[in-house]
């Protein structure tokens, strides 16, 4: 049968079942994650014995830039990222080159032989969403969805501006069904349409230009709209003057706006696998490659880690949830919606550069970067990319990421893994690193070292926790998705000072597993699954919509692409599954 | 020294990427064994022995080791690419990319050579007697990270884009050069004999460029800082007056680089 498969003798890490190294056996039947199968179903069965292995659900990559035109133009303008790093075709793999920026088989691949299953596309700009969706589509592998979009959109801005929240509303459901996105992603809200009239905006209560809108009331109204709609995931931030020396204060403060806004997820089509933490979302807002919004003191010659001021706020309040954009070192390339946060970079690098405004909606920019460890500041980056996931005591408040490629490419992740489980790991990065990484931060002194347990939160559990995915993803409960990584470790005899063993396991997982297939085998893929796009389904008042409607359909005078052509149609997806949610409005 | 000489039997209908033919591949087989090296031509793998008549074994190591190509190959890509030691000798013309990432030992081109020869090239000798195509030395595209250390020497003439980004080594080249010629360096000297185009050392941000004949359109954002005679960089002279530069100002603003310009081939300067 197949997607039937029964993994024995594990060492089980399912954060979300309090399950934490107990040795026992998972079963799967068709693609499901179930309590047993049946001695005539066992025959059939394919069985992995992962004895002195560990266990744990299939990655979840809650913030990665994996498709689109953003990533395409990184793609583009970087030849000298794919001569290096390339991979053969096999009898069922594409072939594929690109370090930092994949194409999207390579991508999809690479992902896999690090146990991932799930990766969500960070960034989604409405007219970019058919692009983004065609890259999806072709990733294998992954089920993927994306993020709208949001933080700078003219729509949204004028009915904010006007107090119009029900149209608002209806605009966001309408956006999210039309470009089959995911959730909200708000990016340097009000600062990228200043940009466009070359200004940025520094201040939370600072207007821009002509909607007259300030950051405070973006963020604000679109945390309020995301509970209002019912979106399975909080709003997704990437708060202003990122990159900015100082930052990490107004990063703090757009943190206290959603404070009292309750979460209200109202998913209703989705049957839940079994946990035993309530696997609801509580918080507000997801901020987003937290190290790259935390940046101290005033200028680079006394900058210095503000991770603290951010992670104590995360510690004392509970409507936070946040991913690390840690910083590998080594080659990048950086890229966010942030057109002015890429130009500063190429003013500071003099690197070749790109930046796009995409109409009445947002921006972009791509910036090729190489992470030094003899660098001042990059390293300092370094030690704070784990300051955050260190520093947060409850590991249920963040997720790993090096915010690909922009810290660093997702490659990298067992590396950060060893650096986050073995001090020793870390101290002896810090012998290779300059002083300030030492000096400027409080990485030196952190002596946490993470367990297997703590891993599998901020790699999957939690991921898939935060954006509502954990239905189905992030945990082995019954009636989960049948995505397994097994990795070569043995929990009973790990000596974390070797962390060259880590790093060694989860680089090439023993098995990855998907829909209880095995997919890829130490480093080698060796099936093609089917996989899912998900998105949000949300019914609104259809009044309010179609009052909505003429409005958009009365500024598209503005935009260089007809009305008809912008909705992206169901075939762009890889099996479309949406969410469906009851809005309150 | 163990010699493998390879002569071209095959009419190289399509280019073949043949960056197995190192002294460091070689070193430790014999004939028979180097015959079966595998090459690239178009999607299919073939063994070496499909294109070259191979004759004599490697030596005990690429130090030991020397290579002979006995005739004309200008379609054989990638010839002792990243080899560390030993010597190949090419009695004819090369295609693109000899020397490539090479960081040892020494390559004698006795003809031309097509683009990109000692592309990213951190050590070692490439000497071409004849001409050479574009990207000498130079970073590969989309990247300012070229030559950075050794020596690459052409006889004639050079194309476009003669060391863009290196950071180090040198490279002499005995005719003239075309556009872009130094372009984005921060390092490493580049002396060209005979004449440049145009965007000599343009976007410079160290480094040293001698051009010992004329510049047909000077870079603008380069101040004229001295006047020099006779130069001389350890091994190779430039004789004759030169006037000194600094630069780029233009768009690095930085103006840590040198270019000296022959005094009496650029008058109006």
């Amino acid at each position: 049968m197949a997607g039937t498969i029964a993994i024995k003798n594990g060492y089980v890490f399912d954060p979300l079942n309090e399950i934490n190294g107990e040795r026992m056996d998972i079963f799967i039947r068709n693609g499901k994650v179930v309590t047993e199968l049946s001695a005539a179903e066992l025959k059939d069965a394919k069985e992995i014995d992962a004895s002195g292995k560990t266990v744990m659900p299939g990655g979840v990559d809650s913030h990665s830039h994996v498709a689109g035109a953003k990533v395409n133009v990184g793609r583009m303008m970087r030849p000298e990222d794919h001569y290096k790093f390339y991979q053969k075709k096999t009898p069922i793999t594409h072939s594929g080159c690109g370090y930092s920026v994949p194409s999207v088989y390579l991508g999809g691949y690479e992902y896999s032989k690090m146990g991932y299953t799930t990766v969500f596309e960070a960034a989604v700009p409405p007219m970019e969403a058919r692009h983004t969706h065609e890259e999806m589509r072709a990733t294998p592998m992954l089920d993927m969805g994306g993020y709208l979009v949001l933080g700078n959109n003219w729509f949204l801005m004028r009915y904010l501006k006007e107090g119009d929240i029900e149209k608002a509303a209806a605009y966001i459901s309408w956006m999210m069904r039309t470009h089959k996105t995911y959730g909200i992603k708000c990016v340097n809200p009000a600062g990228v349409e200043n940009w466009g009239w070359g200004e940025n905006v520094h201040a939370l209560d600072q207007a821009n230009i002509h909607f007259e809108v300030t950051p405070e009331d973006i963020i604000k109204g679109l945390a309020e709209l995301n509970e209002m709609l019912g979106f399975s995931m909080p709003v997704h931030l990437h708060a202003n003057n990122l990159g900015h020396p100082g930052c990490w204060e107004i990063t703090r403060d757009s943190l206290k706006i959603p404070k009292n806004i309750k979460a209200r997820p109202k998913d209703h089509n989705v049957e839940w696998a079994e946990t035993k933490v309530n696997p609801r979302r509580h918080e507000s807002v997801y901020l987003t490659h937290c190290q790259f919004n935390a940046f101290g003191g005033t200028s680079w010659r006394d900058f210095e880690s503000g991770v603290k001021g951010i992670t104590d706020y995360v510690n004392s309040h509970d409507h936070v949830v946040m991913d690390s954009g840690c910083v590998p070192f080594g080659d990048a390339t950086v890229m966010t919606g942030d057109g002015p946060a890429i130009h500063d970079l190429y003013v500071l690098t003099g690197n070749k550069w790109s930046n796009t405004d995409v109409e009445c909606e947002c921006g972009s920019g791509v910036l090729p970067f190489t992470y030094l460890k003899n660098n001042p500041v990059h390293s300092v980056q370094w030690a704070m990319g784990l300051e955050v996931l260190l520093y947060v005591k409850d590991a249920w408040k963040s997720i790993m990421t090096t915010d690909s490629p922009n810290g660093g490419p997702f490659i990298k992740y067992p590396q950060i893994i060893a650096w986050l489980m073995s001090n020793k790991a870390r101290q002896d990065a810090f012998n290779e690193c300059h002083k300030w990484a030492a000096d400027r931060s409080g990485l030196a002194a952190e002596t946490r070292e993470m367990t297997l347990n703590e891993i599998a939160i901020v790699t999957r559990a939690n991921a898939a926790r935060t954006i509502g995915l954990s239905h189905s993803k992030g945990t082995l409960g019954v009636g989960a998705d049948g995505d397994v990584a097994i990795y070569d470790l043995d929990p009973v005899k790990l000596e974390v000072s070797d962390y060259e063993s880590i790093i060694r396991a989860f680089e090439n997982a023993a098995y990855t597993i998907k829909g209880g297939e095995v997919v890829s085998q130490k480093g080698e893929i060796v099936g093609i699954p089917e996989k899912k796009t998900y998105y949000s389904d949300i019914a609104v008042n259809a009044d309010e919509e179609k009052k909505m409607i003429e409005d958009v359909k009365n500024w598209f005078k503005y935009y260089t692409i007809g009305f008809s052509n912008y909705p992206t149609p169901d075939k762009y997806l890889a099996n479309p599954t949406p969410i469906k949610i009851d809005a309150e409005v | 020294m163990a010699e493998v000489i390879l002569k071209p039997t095959s009419k190289f209908e399509l280019t073949i990427e043949a960056e197995v033919i190192t002294p460091d591949n070689f070193a430790g087989k014999n004939a028979q064994e180097i015959g079966k090296l595998l090459v690239w031509e178009g999607a299919q793998q073939l063994p070496l022995s499909n294109f070259f008549e191979v004759k004599g074994n490697g030596g005990s190591s690429a130090q030991d080791t020397t290579i002979v190509i006995d005739g004309n190959v200008p379609r054989v890509k990638r010839i002792g690419e990243a080899m560390t030691a030993g010597r190949i000798l090419v009695k004819g013309s090369t295609g693109m990319h000899v020397g490539a990432f090479m960081q040892g030992g020494e390559i004698l081109v006795e003809g031309n050579s097509d683009s990109w020869p000692g592309m990213e090239m951190k050590g070692g000798l490439l000497h071409i007697k004849g001409n050479s195509l574009d990207h000498v030395g130079s970073a590969y595209r989309g990247s300012w990270k070229g030559m950075t250390g050794g020596r690459i020497v052409i006889d004639g003439n050079a194309g476009n884009q003669v060391g863009g980004g290196i950071s180090g080594g040198e490279i002499v080249i005995g005719g003239d050069v075309a556009n872009f010629c130094g372009t984005r360096i921060n390092g490493g000297l580049i002396v060209v004999k005979g004449n440049a185009i145009r965007t000599v050392g343009a976007e410079m941000t160290g480094g040293t460029i001698v051009v010992g004949g004329r510049i047909e359109k000077f870079t603008p954002g380069f101040q004229q800082t001295a006047t020099e005679s006779n130069l001389k960089f350890n091994d190779i002279e430039c004789p004759g007056e030169f006037k000194k530069f600094a630069g780029d100002y233009a768009i690095p603003q930085k103006g840590k680089g040198v270019l000296y310009v022959s005094a009496e081939n650029n008058e109006d300067l």
